[in-house]
């Protein structure tokens, strides 16, 4: 006991001491005289390897039965157990990791940092579904895509959000995506990831804030028709694109050119994404309009300096995302006294004894990025604001109500509003059964 | 109706001019970043000789109750009667007594071998992933016990929670084959 104590006593007085840097070999292992073996440290396996070629597959899968459900089936119900399924798989069973959302920053960092090896998966899941835009438009949307699918799910009563507004909350998303390509660039962090509203439902466990902003979205869901999809999601910028100039386009009925005119499906879309026809006697384009569109072209360029000059300022906020950058202004304030004491970074900093030069010409060289990448980013904002306005003062003519092709998430509910195609149905059950 | 079946052309024709584009792109990018990239996956495992056993572990994972777990290199430890990483800096007396553990969840189970040798093995059902332990064993012991990854309750997330809360960089990115970071018995590595 008296033993016991003493060495108590001189280990709380060496406590002082810095033994972190490496390991010491204070008690040699000793020989057993008992037969003693050494117990296996147990290691148990990630999850193998094939089942997330088997994710692929369901991918696949998942994408191609949508399409077919859109466009020949034409059901809603279809689409419906479809998006029941992909959010049971790709969510709750696979937990919401890897998605096609998060999988941008993969492939950004894949493409700025040659030491990051990209994962096969996160390639497939970024590049599949934007392949299938090219041809069926935003299927993904419609059934494959499990953030998606939990939007749409809760949707009840849905309002109309004035287009205004839609156009200028949409413009988050361009932000957003623009935020997460910066930082995934510099190596800095997964912003699509750390923010993700849904994941923490997926896990059943997650950040706080993070279910508080999930629920929020979900509970705004309820009327606004997904707002995550529609105003903030970063993928649906690239699918929204794409969507622009696929092969096949999403129609409200089976066959085109009959319309009536009737507004049933325009009242059916919970996401504003079907347009009215334009007025048949237009007024003759006049000046006015011409002057209008050169205006906005000369505009632009200045839109795209205002803001790069803008966000490039904020170049040096954003930076401070990065370790690097974090851990070198921490230590250049404890070495001038401006702070006191040390925190964990620091301290372990300091312990590997690694040389602050070469940190501080890390951080200034990462700062440089982001004072780069802020123009970037300032000057894509810039340039899409203009797109945006210029896109808005277009006039493009339409004979009858359809559906937008970058804004229809191919969800297929106003396929059954259509009385056009109720009335062909029953033609063709009318001449089946005679 | 000439005029505008001429633009519908036109118009076609330049998606799908663009579509082809689009495709080749994409396919080049595809093809580029796989090509590049050793067609492996990654998992997410500490570098022992990088952490300095914060405890964000503990606290940062997605998981209510962490994916970090400690483990002991047995081959390593020096199987003390006296293990500052079993026993509180200052215990009333010394024996396995909750008031007398370092470990907050009584993680540590302490086994009697011969005199004067005790061997302590880890309760994964137990253990939080907080490192005092390691604290205690990097610091007046071998270093044999050291916070790990457990790949059958990580959930392997794209960017990992606690890898972003790591104050000392010891979170990486490790090919799936061999997803472990030992320490080894010549532990200078």
């Amino acid at each position: 006991m008296i033993f016991s104590v003493s060495a108590m006593l001189i280990l709380t007085l060496l406590s002082g001491l810095p033994c972190f840097a490496q390991d010491i070999e204070r008690f040699p292992p000793p020989d057993f005289d008992s037969g003693y073996v050494f117990p296996q440290i147990q290691k148990p396996l990630p999850r193998a390897e094939i089942f997330q070629y088997l994710d692929v597959v369901v991918l696949l899968a998942a994408l191609s039965l949508a399409s077919y459900l859109v466009y020949r089936r034409r059901s809603r119900q279809g689409i419906f157990l479809l998006t029941i399924f992909s959010l049971i798989y790709f969510g709750f069973i696979r937990e919401g990791c890897i998605c096609s959302i998060g999988a941008i920053q993969n492939v950004t960092l894949a493409l700025f940092d040659e030491s990051y090896s990209i994962p096969l998966t996160a390639a497939v899941f970024f590049f599949l579904p934007l392949i299938f835009t090219l041809f069926f438009g935003r299927v993904f949307c419609a059934g494959v895509c499990p953030l998606g699918a939990m939007q749409d799910l809760v949707l009840i009563k849905p309002i109309s959000v004035p287009p205004w507004l839609q156009h200028a909350l949409r413009m988050l998303a361009y932000l957003y995506l623009g935020a997460a390509v910066l930082f995934a660039a510099t190596g800095s962090a997964f912003i699509i990831c750390e923010y993700d509203p849904f994941v923490a439902f997926f896990r059943l466990s997650g950040n706080m804030n993070v279910v508080i902003l999930g629920v929020s979205l979900l509970v705004i869901g309820l009327f606004v028709g997904r707002p995550y999809c529609l105003y903030l999601c970063p993928y649906s910028v690239i699918l929204r694109l794409l969507s622009k100039i696929s092969q096949w386009r999403v129609t409200i009925g089976p066959i085109e050119d009959n319309c009536i005119q009737c507004r049933l499906c325009e009242d059916s879309c919970p996401f504003g994404a079907i347009t009215p026809p334009t007025p048949k006697e237009m007024p003759a384009p006049g000046g006015t309009d011409r002057l209008r569109l050169v205006l906005l072209i000369a505009l632009a360029p200045i839109l795209i300096t205002l803001g790069g000059w803008s966000a490039s300022w904020a170049g040096d906020a954003f930076s401070r995302m990065n370790f690097t950058v974090r851990l070198a202004e921490r230590i250049a304030l404890e070495d001038a006294g401006q702070v006191e004491g040390v925190i964990d970074a620091s301290k372990s900093f300091r312990e590997k004894g690694l040389s602050k030069e070469n940190l501080f010409e890390e951080s200034f060289r990462v700062r440089e990025q982001f004072a780069l990448g802020g123009w970037i980013l300032g000057g894509f904002i810039g340039f899409v604001f203009a797109c945006k306005l210029i896109a808005l003062s277009l006039f493009s003519e339409r004979s009858e109500y359809e559906a937008d092709r970058s804004e229809c998430v191919a969800c297929g509910r106003c396929f059954s509003t259509c009385p056009q195609s109720a009335k062909r149905e029953k033609k063709i059950d009318a001449a089946s059964s005679a | 109706m000439g005029e505008s079946r001429k633009e519908m052309n036109r118009r076609s024709l330049l998606q799908d001019a663009l579509r082809s584009a689009g495709l080749l792109g994409m396919g080049g990018a595809f093809g580029f970043l796989i090509g590049r990239a050793q067609a492996q996956q990654y998992c997410w495992q500490i570098d022992p000789y990088k952490c300095i056993a914060c405890g964000n572990c503990a606290t940062y994972c997605v998981l209510e109750e962490s994916a970090v777990k400690c483990v002991n290199t047995f081959e390593m430890c020096g199987y003390c009667k006296l293990c500052t990483a079993f026993f509180d800096p200052a215990p009333q007396a010394l024996n396995t007594g909750a008031e007398n553990q370092l470990c907050p969840t009584g993680a540590i189970i302490r086994t009697f071998l011969e005199d004067p040798y005790y061997e302590y093995k880890i309760d994964e059902s137990l253990c939080i992933g907080c490192g005092k332990c390691v604290v205690g064993c990097k610091a007046f012991g071998n270093g044999s016990l050291y916070l790990q990854v457990r790949h059958d309750r990580c959930l392997n997330c794209n960017e990992c929670a606690i890898a972003v809360a790591c104050p000392s960089e010891a979170f990486i990115r490790t090919p799936v084959e061999n997803p472990y970071r030992l320490k080894g018995k010549n532990h200078s590595a």
